[in-house]
């Protein structure tokens, strides 16, 4: 579905993704997993061709993101949803409208098709009768909903989940986890999520990748990750403070810093 | 040599601004003549930079022409020359004060909003989500701003036009007792096509200017809280600077 080959991206001197190679099965959930600036966000804006690496391909159904031209881009898209950490509804839009847009702008259905079709979405994700209502009348949890109706509006072939549950409480967290995984069974979607959520992680993951500090460290099934042996890996799903990872992010020496010469 | 290179990194810097936003500009209006067509886009943007003005226009427009009325009046009467309000009256509206003070008050009131709005879908992430729905952000945010900016301007200016000179009309006939038929009459020999051309060649451009500069504010405003304040500040102030120095230069090439 997607493969990502010696994928760069530097940002200045700090290199945010270093020669990557990984690749996201069709009908699958591929969790990526890193801590704050692990570049799991930098990588999610590369597959979705949102921003260009300095080097390296993204594939997408074959065709490489990263040399296409915007017409062949946006064809690309037609077939990606897309759910925004903060969910990006349009303010000035009503529920409704915001999950018709896309149909609107792409499609020539008629309106009572569209009704339908946003109707069954917001079903989906149990939030029928909340058309009227605008996304500043909705909680977090119910707008990141609002927002997975929209991404599955047209359709598409694989979702991106830009850190779904992050600032969600436990059931809001279950319940968007349910829908990741219902969504993947039901539509076939190949799901790729990008988290920092070890726990709602493991539950939907096919397969998991983790980053730190712009290289994969460990790739594989939860099976898998789970009996890693590599420390950071385990201080990682351990969530220990102490650890291979640093806790500081700077290498000066400490002393020195704070000592008059 | 410090001072070179500071004057020289900030020459170079304004310059690269100027030259991303032309480019801007440029991408906007070009995307506009690309279907699809968003009409139901455009007129919305039309209602909000034009429709919604109009009450604002009014009200500046009618004390503008009451008080040239009075200053007017007071003014000619001394050379005994009150007839030729209505010429005083009419010109300076429709070549100078109609297309400029139309353009700063809309400037106050639109272009804020759109420096505003544009920097709120930024923070919130909008421009990317209309990416990834395969849609060009410039050219469903921006191209109809533009266009309704061009669009707008000229017709406000029209409508400032009259209730100006409504407005001398009011004061100076009604009020001060200037012959009716002298102050219409007048007005209507003196006043050429090249001054209501003129005026409107200016709202065109001062229209093209509020909406472009407010929205490469917007766009390029940092995605903060602040960072969208500070551009809605600058965007008006900009804007407003813009509007008396395309003036001149308007005008100086006009007359």
């Amino acid at each position: 579905m997607i493969k990502v080959e010696n994928l760069v991206k530097r940002y200045g001197d700090i290199t945010v993704l270093n020669h990557l190679n990984c690749h996201f099965e069709k009908g699958k959930v591929t969790v990526i997993l890193g801590g704050s600036g692990s570049g799991k966000t930098s990588l999610l804006r590369q597959l979705t061709g949102l921003d260009k690496p300095d080097s390296g391909s993204v594939y997408f159904n074959g065709l490489d993101l990263t040399t296409m031209g915007k017409k062949k881009l946006y064809d690309s898209r037609k077939k990606m949803g897309m759910l925004f950490q903060g969910s990006a509804l349009f303010n000035y839009l009503n529920i409704f409208e915001n999950i018709a847009f896309p149909l609107r702008e792409h499609t020539k259905i008629a309106d009572n098709i569209i009704k339908t079709i946003v109707t069954m979405k917001l079903e989906m994700v149990g939030l029928r009768g909340t058309e009227k209502l605008m996304p500043s009348q909705l909680s977090g949890g119910m707008t990141k909903r609002v927002g997975l109706a929209r991404a599955i509006v047209m359709d598409p072939e694989i979702i991106f989940y830009d850190e779904p549950t992050s600032g969600l409480d436990p059931i809001s967290t279950g319940v968007i986890g349910k829908l990741i995984m219902d969504l993947n069974q039901t539509l076939n979607i190949t799901s790729v999520v990008v988290s920092h959520d070890i726990n709602s992680c493991f539950r939907i993951a096919d397969n998991i990748i983790i980053l730190f500090y712009g290289d994969i460290i460990a790739e594989g099934t939860v099976e898998e990750i789970k009996n890693s042996e590599d420390l950071r890996v385990k201080q990682f799903i351990n969530g220990e403070p102490e650890g291979p990872i640093p806790f500081t992010r700077t290498d000066k020496n400490y002393l020195d810093e704070i000592l008059f010469d | 040599m410090e001072i070179t290179a500071t004057f020289g990194r900030f020459t170079l810097n304004r310059l690269q601004i100027l030259g991303r936003s032309g480019i801007f500009l440029f991408s906007a209006i070009f995307q506009a003549f690309v279907p699809p067509f968003r009409i139901r886009r455009l007129i919305k943007e039309i209602e909000f930079v034009g429709s919604k003005s109009f009450l604002i226009v009014f009200v500046t427009a009618l004390f503008t022409g009451m008080v040239l009325g009075i200053q007017g009046y007071y003014s000619l009467s001394q050379f005994g020359a009150e007839a030729a309000l209505g010429v005083m009256v009419a010109l300076s509206i429709i070549r100078e004060l109609g297309p400029v003070l139309c353009a700063l008050m809309v400037t106050g009131r639109a272009g804020s909003a759109i420096t505003a709005e544009i920097g709120i879908m930024k923070i919130t992430d909008q421009f990317p989500a209309l990416e990834m729905m395969a849609i060009d952000p410039l050219k469903y945010v921006v191209s109809p701003k533009v266009l309704a900016g061009i669009i707008s301007l000229p017709l406000l200016t029209a409508f400032f036009d009259l209730v100006g000179i409504a407005g001398g009309y009011l004061v100076g006939v009604k009020l001060l007792g200037v012959n009716e038929g002298a102050y219409l009459g007048k007005m209507v020999t003196a006043i050429t096509f090249t001054d209501i051309y003129g005026g409107i060649l200016k709202s065109l451009c001062f229209g093209l200017l509020i909406t472009w500069i407010a929205s490469f504010m917007g766009f390029t405003a940092e995605p903060t809280t602040e960072g969208v304040s500070r551009a809605t500040t600058n965007a008006v102030v900009l804007t407003s600077l813009s509007i008396l120095i395309v003036d001149y230069i308007l005008t100086s090439l006009l007359l």
